[in-house]
């Protein structure tokens, strides 16, 4: 098997004084970071090693402004580490940005798609970024909006569509390049729950047909139910990575919400 | 629901799909702009008529019939004029989207995640914006003509220096307009066009020849900071050169030099605000 990301000593440390990190919490994160020893900034990443399989379902879990969010953002090339080696897809995320980019697809935690397209542009003009023929984009445009049932809203500006249609938008765009790696960052906050199993669904059969998925969740259930292993990261580091089966075994209760506590210190979102 | 495949096998890392050429992805980001600016089509039109219109119905057609201004003012005027409509034009079409996609919406995220250095996408912006200030002053020229008269010295017969001073001042004013877009952020958008767009229009030269200035010595060399002056000058002296402008080759170094710091400047903040 070979890795399809492969990270060594990764390390983000943010300016104390510049810009704030990404936070998919949309909350604060400085209490859960912490400064660099010399004092140069926050520390939201520190030291990960981290080794994913191809075809592997990865669940990345911790509270909010672990690092979670910082580690999607350097392994799909939009935030630049401060140390350390990530190769994703077979490629260096720093000196072969571009062709990671070509080998992943992200779906975002708040959908943002183009609001100049209607929901079909979307499709096509990513597509077509990615070299897809226009012939092929709309085959599979069409097949993607089908099967994630929004395919009467194809011709609607996007701002018409509600956040579940969105969302479901993000990850029509994030596959219609059939991407190796699929990185969602958060994909199940504020979907109802149709929304959301049809969403497991969907994350289901691409992992059933191979793809690599790596998905930050505060739904400890979520992870337990897609992810082969689940990786727990506090404070930029990462305490445990494990299948969920070995990971509840751990606790009293076998329970993953206790296990996050119990390592964290902290309660989830659920 | 069902399954989502899309229909061809999964490539592999062992052996994943053939890379995407940089040129094909320039291309359908520019071809993404189009579509965008075909349906603004008519708030563009509207966006760049307007204004222009007005200040040559009162400056270039009523206020010298009323003989407020000697007819030859149209001269200074009109090159004056297609310099605002080019400036702005290309500032405009590609500020805002940069200051709301970065600001608010974050929706340029799809651009960034194409498979082209984030450099690239930031030249493409300037590419685009370049296209939409050279129709704007191919829009208003015939109107401009037709609502002003005959324009003394008006003469079309320096093509190669027109084609020259156009693509450069595009180019200054489109990397201008991107190095505005990734510097401000979206609450400062009225500061922009209270401290930055109004002095520049008011002292950019296109109302009066930079000649004009030697009525005050210390304003006549601080304006030579805004970009503005050597639109207007540089489209005088390919459209009216018997009116006083700046020399030719002057205006065109000036407008290479800015062109280059402009872009230089915005693909450092691009790369800033692209890659955290």
């Amino acid at each position: 098997m070979r890795p399809a990301i492969e990270t060594e000593r990764l390390r983000k440390v943010y300016p104390a004084s510049g810009k704030s990190a990404p936070s998919s919490g949309g909350g604060h994160r400085a209490s859960q970071t912490a400064m660099a020893a010399d004092g140069s900034g926050i520390v939201a990443v520190e030291g990960l090693d981290l080794v994913v399989n191809e075809g592997e379902f990865l669940g990345l879990i911790g509270p909010n402004g672990a690092g979670k969010t910082t580690t999607i953002g350097m392994l799909t090339t939009r935030v630049r580490p401060t140390g350390g080696t990530a190769c994703v897809a077979g490629a260096d995320i720093v000196t072969q940005s571009v062709t990671v980019k070509q080998r992943i697809g992200v779906v975002p935690q708040r959908p943002n798609p183009d609001r100049s397209l209607d929901v079909w542009e979307n499709l096509i003009f990513h597509a077509a970024y990615f070299g897809v023929s226009r012939k092929e984009a709309a085959r599979r445009a069409t097949a993607l909006l089908e099967r994630l049932e929004i395919a009467d809203k194809a011709r609607m500006k996007v701002d018409q569509l509600s956040g579940g249609q969105q969302q479901r938008l993000m990850i029509a765009r994030a596959l219609i390049h059939e991407p190796l790696i699929l990185f969602l960052d958060e994909p199940t906050v504020g979907l109802d729950p149709n929304a959301r199993n049809s969403l497991w669904e969907i994350l289901r059969n691409l992992h059933s047909q191979g793809r690599t998925i790596v998905m930050t969740t505060h739904y400890m259930l979520e992870a337990g139910e897609l992810s082969d292993r689940i990786a727990l990261i506090d404070r930029g580091r990462l305490l445990a990575l494990d299948t969920p089966a070995n990971l509840k075994k751990q606790t009293p209760d076998g329970s993953l919400e206790t296990f996050f506590i119990e390592k964290s210190g902290r309660r989830s979102d659920t | 629901m069902t399954a989502v495949a899309a229909g061809s096998p999964i490539a592999s890392i062992a052996n994943p799909q053939p890379p995407v050429s940089a040129g094909r992805v320039f291309l359908a980001l520019l071809r993404r702009d189009a579509r965008v600016a075909r349906r603004e089509l008519p708030f563009f039109l509207i966006r760049t008529i307007m204004q222009p219109l007005l200040f040559v119905v009162v400056f270039g057609y009523l206020l010298p019939k009323m003989g407020f201004m000697q007819s030859d003012y149209q001269a200074t005027l009109l090159p004056g004029i297609l310099a605002l409509s080019l400036m702005i034009s290309s500032t405009q079409s590609v500020t805002l989207p940069m200051v709301t996609e970065f600001g608010w919406t974050n929706e340029i995220e799809d651009r960034l995640l194409a498979p082209i250095s984030v450099d690239l996408v930031a030249v493409e912006k300037i590419v685009n914006a370049m296209i939409q200030g050279i129709i704007a002053a191919v829009v208003v020229l015939p109107i401009a003509r037709l609502v002003m008269g005959p324009v003394a010295g008006f003469t079309f017969s320096h093509v190669p220096q027109l084609v020259v001073v156009v693509v450069l001042s595009a180019s200054t004013a489109s990397a201008f307009g991107l190095l505005l877009g990734v510097l401000i952020n979206p609450q400062q958008i009225g500061f922009m066009f209270s401290l930055i767009i109004t002095p520049m229009i008011f002292f950019g030269c296109t109302y009066y020849p930079w000649a004009g200035l030697d009525v005050l010595p210390w304003l006549k060399y601080a304006v030579l900071i805004n970009p503005l002056v050597y639109v207007s000058e540089g489209l005088r002296a390919a459209l009216t050169p018997s009116m006083p402008h700046m020399p030719l080759g002057a205006i065109i170094a000036a407008l290479a030099f800015l062109t280059i710091v402009f872009t230089w400047g915005a693909i450092m903040r691009f790369r800033r605000r692209a890659i955290g």
